[in-house]
């Protein structure tokens, strides 16, 4: 038990680090927290190396399988850098500054004074549409190419030294990732089935 | 646009506590996206507000950084409670799902070493990645994601994930020509939007 309480208070040099990333990138969450993910990788996995890409895609696997928003991935992947500390940081940080910004816009729409601006919030509407678009799909390629490089206990420094799609290539999360992608956008099954039909296929042995 | 056409009158919550016990009780049956249970929470079941009050009210949102749900959750807290209202909405949408997440992530320290463990979250992730990627597909299906609109997405995607370039810049330059070329479509198409 005291190894599972260890990590809780570990890394207290990197809150700020994360309490800066989160509250910028509160801001650039358009369309919601999956549309960051790509920065939250770029930045734990890529610049910090604070976990592997195979970890920070399990994390955001997890946060899936659990009940609540899904912005929660933020506050696994806090814990995971920097204990509970961390993970209270960064769910702070990820939604204060955008539910100020709501406050804020829906009083002054309440009261009237933003009724002009109709067409406006339409036109960010649209616009900002294909650009969620562009952000999700990177973040399920980034979170597929770990998935296909899994290496099982690799250590960070370890994955991050493997560049090469030809290292390890698990075709068996390729074909999963795939058929996921193909249910997901065809069909209107629960994502908590298909979730529950992969941790099923990784235990029978396939992935 | 109010619509009173139907027959029962809304309710409202009681107090804050209502408010917070109401929005944890819904967090904690969305699975895969709390939208649809918000929706018959509020709508059918508490009867807080209408359906058009909640399309409206989600509209509203999706312009706004941040969490759909949780930017809803604000703005209906507030309607009802002022600023202690949106604190105990969000609170309530958050507490116990952070803290069922957050024991996870103490058990996936503990045994994601066991190699059937291992194995799970290997499948599990794979099919994360799939359902983000889908997602994005769906998505992309919109009439918002048409045309010349697509270009705005291929080069979020590509400046992202493939130059690997900060976000920040990426959407300082791309956000307003996005929303600018917006603005000027909805003038050139048939003034009916509006």
């Amino acid at each position: 038990m005291m190894a599972s309480l260890e990590p809780l208070f570990e890394n207290f040099a990197r809150l700020p680090v994360l309490a800066f990333d989160y509250l910028v990138l509160s801001l650039l969450s358009v369309g919601g927290a999956a549309s960051v993910l790509p920065e939250m990788h770029r930045n734990l996995v890529e610049n910090y190396g604070w976990m592997s890409s195979e970890q920070f895609g399990q994390l955001y696997a997890l946060a899936q399988a659990a009940p609540g928003p899904n912005v929660l991935v933020v506050s696994l992947l806090g814990w995971q850098s920097a204990g509970v500390a961390g993970a209270l940081v960064t769910t702070l940080a990820m939604i204060g500054p955008s539910c100020a910004l709501t406050y804020w816009v829906d009083r002054a729409w309440r009261s009237g004074t933003a009724g002009t601006w109709a067409a406006w919030r339409s036109a960010v509407d649209d616009g900002l549409a294909p650009l969620t678009v562009g952000l999700l799909a990177a973040a399920g390629t980034l979170l597929a190419q770990a998935a296909a490089r899994s290496v099982a206990q690799a250590t960070p420094q370890e994955a991050l030294q493997a560049t090469s799609w030809a290292v390890d290539l698990n075709v068996f999360a390729v074909v999963l990732t795939v058929a996921a992608m193909l249910i997901s956008w065809r069909t209107r099954f629960h994502p908590l089935w298909m979730i529950a039909a992969g941790a099923a296929a990784g235990v029978a042995g396939l992935v | 646009v109010s619509t009173e056409t139907n027959a029962a009158p809304l309710n409202t919550p009681r107090s804050s506590t209502e408010l917070f016990l109401v929005f944890t009780r819904l967090a904690l049956q969305g699975f895969g996206g709390v939208l649809p249970v918000a929706r018959h929470t509020l709508v059918e079941r508490q009867r807080w507000m209408s359906i058009e009050e909640f399309t409206d009210v989600l509209s509203r949102c999706q312009a706004l950084p941040g969490p759909n749900i949780i930017n809803m959750s604000v703005c209906i807290g507030a309607r009802h409670f002022g600023l202690r209202g949106s604190i105990a909405a969000v609170g309530g949408l958050l507490a116990a799902p952070l803290a069922i997440v957050l024991l996870l992530g103490v058990l996936y320290a503990n045994f994601a070493q066991v190699p059937a463990v291992a194995a799970a979250l290997r499948g599990t992730a794979a099919v994360a990645a799939g359902l983000i990627i889908g997602t994005a597909l769906r998505m992309s299906d919109s009439r918002r994601v048409r045309n010349w609109r697509a270009l705005f997405g291929v080069a979020a995607f590509l400046a992202v994930f493939w130059l690997r370039l900060p976000l920040a810049p990426v959407l300082l330059v791309l956000a307003p020509l996005a929303i600018l070329a917006a603005r000027y479509g909805q003038g050139t198409a048939q003034g009916t939007a509006t």
